[in-house]
């Protein structure tokens, strides 16, 4: 695609394939949000402590909570723990739009759009692999806090498990919120959306309470949240021996089992990267 | 021949048009200035040929390359210094010229040698390993065009390159700018500072309203217009009575062309004259009316000439006509993604 007229300015690009350059621009890219993350903590400090004190003051509150009320008389603070790591990775995962918005705000996405980048996902797959790590990281950190807090510990293959649930929850919402980054008109409007959708989210899943212990209509709500099927994966992990045939959840339109659970988040992950593709690709035409 | 070629460009936000038919040529090796006053559509014309923005009409060839249709290529052909420098404050001077290594793909090695290069070059090293965040207006200057030309384009862009800088700072971008010419970089910039203009341009264009109405080389194109310029004071602040009884008075002296008075000025009176010679002749005309001299300077037509001659109105009054129609938050939102 250069013309011999060319061969001078770019001939450093020409011996290199195309991968090596999508590799070095998207590692630069993922490399200067991990440098502000580095030199600007209190986004991951907030977001380790923000549910951390979840977990404390919810468990506490719930701790006398009457035996039985919680399926197979599992203790309050080893159900809620489930649920806050699923609240760490997706409050986390929300945010991912946050620093591409201001990249767009202040014209320091306009810098990276006069380079001749190789492909211009590099600069959302550098978020995507930011913000997963990242929450990741917190998610682990609440896991560790609460097996101190002895609210056990999955397994191997649980530890897999959660890991996967995780991850599949993260790109679906980190889609979600780059998708929104870029079709709202600043990082006010964001914000305010996902100040929003944040507990709203939370309290309508099962993070804080079994469908049991829910009015009807919550019920409903909270079998079709998608936290929730990233919940319920999770606390089985935690639970005892890996079962994902084994029914996690009796919603009001029938029985969800571990399989569907990750189904769901499957699809709801891929549908959302298809949803908002033809948004990025306009916008970073 | 030309390294680069705007032909007919038309693009309009909404209902407003900012280029109608802007065509241009720079030639390769040129240090080529775009005049214009604010809002003329020196920035829309140069975010266009940065391909960030698709032109409604008209084409952009850069290096035999269609940018419309090659992008990628014409990026990688291309440094672009823009008006409102994006930098992250968080990153130091250094990590942001690597990162910006990274998006042209150096290799690793050439890339921190051209840092070290380009720091040394533009006098950063005091600075450049503090965070962005805390630069002055002119070292982010600097370090934007150092990060501009970085991979070493063949066509370096610059917005505005010096605008409400220190002295210090623009003397550097300026000797930078003319020794890349020098060494064959081709180099086109808008400003809306004659002396900038003046002091840098082989070749300018004036711009208004989003077209050209003026190209050559600055001094050829003050040549055109022939005739110098003569200032004359009879008193340090006359009044219009007395004014219009001298220019009634020098008007039909031989060689003057044309005069004006400048109500602006106490009432001085603007000479076109046919050259030097005139000048004996104007001041024994006023010593045979008993009228002193203040002041009676003679200067060579300037660019604010030429800019008054192509546009009807000086430079000076294009600004403030349109400064305070500026939305800054419109303007922003056009740049927005």
């Amino acid at each position: 695609m250069t013309s011999p007229a060319l061969a001078t300015s770019s001939s450093q690009s020409d011996n290199r394939s195309a991968f090596s350059e999508l590799l070095q621009e998207t590692f630069a890219l993922t490399r200067r949000l991990f440098l502000q993350l580095q030199r600007r903590p209190s986004t991951l400090v907030a977001g380790v402590l923000q549910p951390l004190i979840w977990l404390v003051l919810f468990g506490a509150l719930f701790s006398r909570a009457p035996e039985g009320l919680l399926p197979g008389g599992m203790s309050y603070g080893r159900f809620l723990g489930a649920g806050v790591i699923v609240f760490t990775a997706f409050s986390a995962a929300l945010n991912a739009g946050l620093p591409v918005m201001f990249d767009r705000e202040f014209g320091f996405l306009n810098r990276l759009l006069v380079a001749p980048l190789r492909s211009r996902s590099s600069i959302v797959l550098a978020s995507v692999i930011y913000i997963t790590t990242l929450s990741l990281v917190q998610s682990l950190a609440i896991m560790v806090t609460a097996s101190l807090l002895g609210y056990g510990w999955p397994g191997a293959a649980g530890l897999l498990l959660v890991v996967v649930t995780l991850l599949l929850l993260v790109f679906a919402v980190t889609a979600l919120s780059l998708g929104l980054a870029f079709a709202l008109p600043g990082h006010i409007e964001l914000i305010a959306v996902i100040f929003v959708a944040n507990l709203p989210l939370l309290f309508a899943s099962t993070a804080l309470a079994p469908l049991s212990f829910m009015p009807p209509w919550l019920g409903w709500l909270a079998s079709l949240n998608p936290l929730t099927f990233a919940i319920e994966p999770i606390r089985a992990a935690y639970a005892g021996p890996l079962d994902l045939s084994s029914v996690l959840l009796e919603a009001p339109y029938g029985s969800v089992t571990g399989t569907t659970c990750l189904l769901v988040l499957t699809l709801l992950t891929a549908a959302l990267f298809l949803l908002i593709r033809p948004l990025l690709n306009r916008k970073l035409a | 021949m030309s390294l680069l070629e705007l032909d007919q460009l038309e693009k309009s936000y909404g209902s407003v048009s900012a280029l109608s038919g802007l065509s241009l040529s720079v030639p390769s090796g040129c240090l080529y200035g775009l005049l214009g006053p604010n809002g003329a559509g020196k920035t829309t014309a140069l975010r266009i040929l940065a391909t960030l923005l698709a032109p409604d009409q008209g084409s952009v060839m850069v290096a035999g390359v269609d940018a419309l249709q090659e992008p990628r290529t014409v990026r990688q052909l291309m440094g672009y210094v823009a008006q409102e420098v994006a930098i992250d404050k968080i990153l130091t001077g250094r990590e942001l010229l690597a990162l910006q290594g990274d998006l042209y793909h150096l290799p690793r090695q050439d890339r921190n040698n051209r840092i070290d290069q380009l720091v040394d070059r533009m006098s950063m090293g005091d600075w450049i390993d503090r965070r962005c965040g805390t630069y002055s207006g002119g070292m982010r200057r600097r370090l934007d065009l150092a990060s501009g030309l970085l991979h070493q384009p063949k066509l370096l862009v610059l917005d505005e390159p010096t605008v409400g800088l220190d002295i210090e700072s623009r003397a550097v971008i300026w000797e930078v700018l003319q020794d890349l010419r020098d060494q064959g970089t081709t180099i086109l910039l808008s400003s809306h500072y004659l002396e900038e203009v003046e002091a840098l341009a082989d070749r300018m264009a004036i711009i208004d309203a989003g077209r050209v109405i003026a190209e050559g080389a600055p001094e050829a194109l003050k040549q055109q217009l022939g005739g110098d310029r003569v200032t004359l004071r009879v008193r340090e602040f006359s009044d219009q009575p007395e004014a219009e009884r001298v220019c009634q008075l020098l008007e039909v002296v031989e060689g003057v062309r044309r005069i004006v008075i400048n109500r602006a000025q106490g009432y001085s009176l603007n000479l076109v004259v046919d050259g030097e010679h005139v000048l004996p002749t104007l001041k024994e005309r006023l010593a045979s009316e008993a009228l002193d001299v203040f002041s009676l300077s003679q200067s060579r037509p300037s660019l604010d000439d030429v800019y008054l001659q192509a546009t009807g109105r000086t430079l000076m009054d294009a600004e403030l006509a349109v400064a305070g129609q500026r939305d800054p938050k419109r303007e922003r939102r056009q740049s927005m993604r």
